[in-house]
């Protein structure tokens, strides 16, 4: 795995919130990062997998059956808490506010895409700063590209699949053309490095 | 994207500019969103910082009804979310049937299109005629938009889809006249509508209804302004009257939500106590 000297931070557990950006392919990605993090995770995870509209998405019942981390759609409004990973409701964008709490919107779509990975970035970038971590797994747009260079503009730590292990390249080939990852590695060494910060403070 | 505490400083000199200049009050929207929208603006407009696009707003009378585009949003479905028409005609028009005269609410109606679906539901469970809709927005353009009830051809598949699965018991073609690449929508339906500009930032109650929507408005707004907005719709309502919200939206956080029973299993909609 390519690995600068920041990603012991994450290990070390040094970090506030994680957000997943993923499109095709995201769903299988997803089931090897998201069942790696205990219950007791202390940061957010909040996730982005463009899904076609619809009114009911059933990637929260998909999970919620194969991971320890809570499974969640966020409500407007809703504190961003740690333990759980939260999923962008379909048809909306998700944004995090400095505070903390979620807003939704349904601004026009970026890239096609409600809801958008830029949009949770950039907006998460702004509330955490160097405090997130911002993770790019497979796809097949270039949606999350213009976000990870928001959040390493704000310092924080950016993390791309390798596009070669990737089931759909373009989109984790994007994100590091656009910014320099600090870790670009298969799906294990993701989950790997997330899970270390996960259970760092409670070795 | 700029991001950082320099630009939210300046996003505030604007918003406070904008207040007092134009009585437009968005200081207590979404700082997240807003974010969002000024850089759009900024891009669009051609200026470099959120500063410029101030000195632009206060100078040139023409920047501000553009900006207002950037600021107000205006997308919507007729019949999105087509669970939410399900539920109102199975769970709330019995009720609302039990009324001689009913007034209707529909709080940021952007360019119209909740309020023509509602107006055409209404059509369908027989109640049009005795209802009057007052639909409120902020933004004089998307107002006139919604006063012409004219849509691009092109959405009306979406729309029709919607309006099916929202349980109708009619055609949605029978509602509007497709002529030059646009759907106009039936005059009749119109001639139940009084289309005004209202702000649930500054403004107050106009009147007592027996149904307030306002669906992904809210979501725009901070806690406190959530909260001030919440208050208007409660007092508007009638003993009994409904509150409809958007599908991800709640009343958990609201300390109006005492005022308020949930009558169905279905989240987004709010009986009044």
């Amino acid at each position: 795995m390519l690995r600068r000297e920041r990603i012991a931070d994450v290990e070390a557990g040094r970090l506030e919130a994680v957000v997943i950006g993923t499109s095709a392919g995201g769903i299988n990605a997803l089931g090897v990062i998201l069942p790696a993090l205990p219950a007791e995770t202390p940061f957010p995870v909040v996730v982005v997998v463009h899904m076609p509209p619809r009114e009911a998405s059933p990637i929260v019942s998909v999970f919620k059956s194969r991971c320890a981390i809570a499974i969640s759609e966020p409500r407007d409004k809703e504190d961003v808490t740690g333990g759980v990973a939260w999923f962008a409701p379909p048809n909306y964008h998700l944004l995090v506010e400095s505070d903390h709490t979620f807003a939704l919107s349904i601004e026009a779509p970026v890239n096609h895409c409600r809801p958008s990975i830029d949009a949770l970035f950039e907006s998460a970038a702004s509330a955490y700063g160097r405090h997130l971590v911002a993770v790019v797994l497979t796809g097949a747009n270039e949606d999350g590209a213009e976000g990870v260079a928001a959040v390493r503009e704000a310092g924080g730590i950016v993390i791309v699949q390798d596009p070669a292990t990737a089931e759909m390249p373009l989109m984790p080939r994007a994100a590091s053309a656009r910014a320099q990852p600090d870790a670009m590695g298969t799906l294990q060494e993701i989950a790997a490095v997330l899970r270390a910060g996960a259970i760092a403070r409670h070795r | 994207m700029m991001i950082g505490p320099d630009e939210d400083i300046e996003i505030r000199l604007l918003l406070d500019a904008i207040y007092h200049r134009f009585h437009y009050d968005f200081r207590s929207y979404s700082m997240a969103s807003i974010r969002r929208r000024l850089a759009q603006a900024r891009a669009q407009l051609g200026c470099e910082t959120t500063s410029r696009l101030q000195e632009r707003v206060l100078h040139d009378p023409q920047t501000f009804p553009r900006l207002l585009q950037f600021l107000t949003v205006q997308v919507s479905d007729l019949f999105r979310d087509p669970s939410f028409f399900a539920m109102l005609r199975t769970e709330i028009v019995p009720e609302l049937r039990t009324y001689p005269s009913l007034k209707v609410w529909v709080a940021g109606c952007s360019t119209g299109e909740e309020v023509y679906s509602l107006a055409i539901a209404f059509r369908e469970e027989g109640i049009l005629d005795r209802t009057t809709f007052y639909a409120t927005d902020i933004n004089p353009d998307a107002l006139r938009k919604a006063e012409a009830a004219v849509y691009p051809l092109e959405r009306i598949p979406t729309f029709t889809e919607n309006h099916r699965l929202s349980g109708a018991p009619t055609s949605l073609s029978e509602h509007y006249t497709a002529a030059y690449g646009s759907a106009v929508l039936d005059r009749s339906l119109r001639k139940q509508i009084v289309f005004s500009d209202h702000s649930l930032a500054t403004d107050s109650v106009f009147a007592e209804v027996q149904l307030v929507t306002c669906r992904n408005v809210l979501i725009y707004f901070d806690k406190a302004l959530q909260d001030r907005a919440l208050g208007l719709m409660r007092d508007s309502l009638c003993r009994r009257g409904f509150l409809g919200l958007g599908t991800k939206e709640t009343l958990r956080f609201s300390s109006h939500a005492t005022a308020f029973r949930q009558p169905s299993l279905a989240e987004q909609w709010y009986q009044r106590c």
